[in-house]
């Protein structure tokens, strides 16, 4: 979906006038790939269509809508927090529990983009559960992008990127400044393994997953692929395994063998029976 | 909820102090680390107290070691308003016992979702 110049200056023009961060031209493809989930949640068919009814103004708090995807969703640790809540005081817990004979965890995020959902998640690990620091854990983090990936690799996030969501002593313990950036610090950054996986191609070989994060993904693919796409996350789950998904996606229509569990807002889904 | 906001400059006390006083919280104010030392002392206790870095008297870091000193403001949560610039010495009120920060320019929302995340209540 491409942006025409237009519509991109005056999301530019919004998001300066309601949020002072300036998003430089060249940036267009940040705003397409924030608008898609808006777009889908919206029930609108195209950014142009997003646009008119900005101009408009025919929708309140849509504008607010447009500021927030653009400023604090996918650049900030901790997105949406009840996903990280669900994993801290539930999920966690209940696998150790689960799995105290072997010792053994396998966590795999299926997008890590630039990286802030799987540090988010390293760092609960090492913050809240310090059991598990015998523990052997599989840590897997993908993506389709090698840009992302090399990102990723080198753990390392402007102060505008760490600024929201990130309690600053997590920030602190866990990253060291470097200039004017923060980079995550080795043993973190060495807990997870980055590896480049395409989703929409068969998986490669993986240990049974015991949590899979994957929120914000199947919006971008057809029924068809979202139905290939959860056939194969069902033989690479553990029977008790976790799926998360993004707050605007579902199972439902799709995959019946998934049912969503009551942890509020977290997306969270498990195999049945 | 009580709050103190500590800055030099009268129209950052004057934002911060709507945006705190518009969720519910009474506000004290105070144009420098001194002056606040001297709030603090003459009132009852704070929960929160918003402290800029640069402020002549007694800068943001001396007053957080300052408060962090006295058990009796344990239960302050404290959060550095600071500029990109100053943020390698605010990692040093951040070990000395500042709870948060938040950065220049901010808006309502950061400041509100930085209490979040302080335990602090953000409703009106």
């Amino acid at each position: 979906m491409a942006i025409s110049t237009g519509d991109f200056d005056f999301i530019r023009k919004l998001v300066l006038e309601r949020s002072a961060i300036v998003l430089e031209p060249g940036k267009e493809y940040l705003v397409e790939s924030r608008m898609l989930p808006l777009l889908h949640k919206e029930g609108l068919e195209s950014i142009e269509i997003l646009v008119g009814k900005l101009r408009g103004g025919t929708k309140n708090g849509l504008a607010d809508l447009v500021v927030d995807a653009l400023t604090t969703n996918e650049t900030s640790f901790f997105r949406d927090i009840k996903p990280f809540e669900a994993l801290k005081g539930h999920i966690i817990p209940d696998i150790i529990e689960k799995n105290k004979t072997t010792r053994e965890l396998t966590i795999w995020c299926g997008a890590s983009s630039s990286g802030q959902e799987p540090f988010t998640i390293a760092m609960i690990l090492r913050n809240d559960f310090p059991q598990l620091l015998n523990w052997k854990i599989n840590f897997i983090s993908s993506d389709i992008s090698r840009e992302m990936l090399q990102r990723c690799r080198a753990g390392k996030y402007s102060q505008l990127e760490v600024n929201r969501g990130l309690p600053a002593m997590l920030l602190v313990k866990f990253f060291e400044r470097v200039g004017t950036d923060w980079k995550v610090k080795d043993d973190l950054l060495k807990m997870i393994q980055f590896r480049e996986i395409n989703l929409a191609e068969p998986f490669p070989v993986l240990p049974k997953v015991d949590v899979l994060f994957l929120r914000n993904v199947l919006i971008y693919f057809d029924v068809e692929m979202k139905r290939s796409v959860l056939g194969k996350i069902k033989r690479v789950l553990k029977p008790e395994g976790y799926l998360f998904l993004g707050a605007a996606e579902t199972t439902m229509n799709i995959d019946a063998s998934f049912e969503r569990l009551p942890l509020p807002q977290s997306g969270c889904y498990q195999l049945k029976g | 909820m009580r709050a103190l906001v500590v800055d030099d400059s009268k129209a950052i006390r004057r934002i911060l102090s709507q945006m705190l006083s518009s969720i519910g919280f009474e506000v004290s104010e105070a144009a420098h680390g001194k002056e606040a030392v001297e709030v603090l002392a003459a009132s009852d206790p704070f929960d929160l107290g918003l402290i800029d870095w640069n402020m002549p008297e007694m800068n943001g870091f001396e007053l957080v070691c300052e408060i962090r000193k006295n058990s009796k403001y344990d239960n302050m949560r404290l959060m550095m308003v600071t500029t990109e610039t100053e943020m390698s010495q605010v990692v040093k009120a951040l070990e000395a016992g500042a709870n948060e920060y938040v950065m220049k320019p901010f808006t309502k929302e950061m400041i509100y979702e930085k209490l979040s995340l302080m335990g602090l209540p953000v409703s009106p």
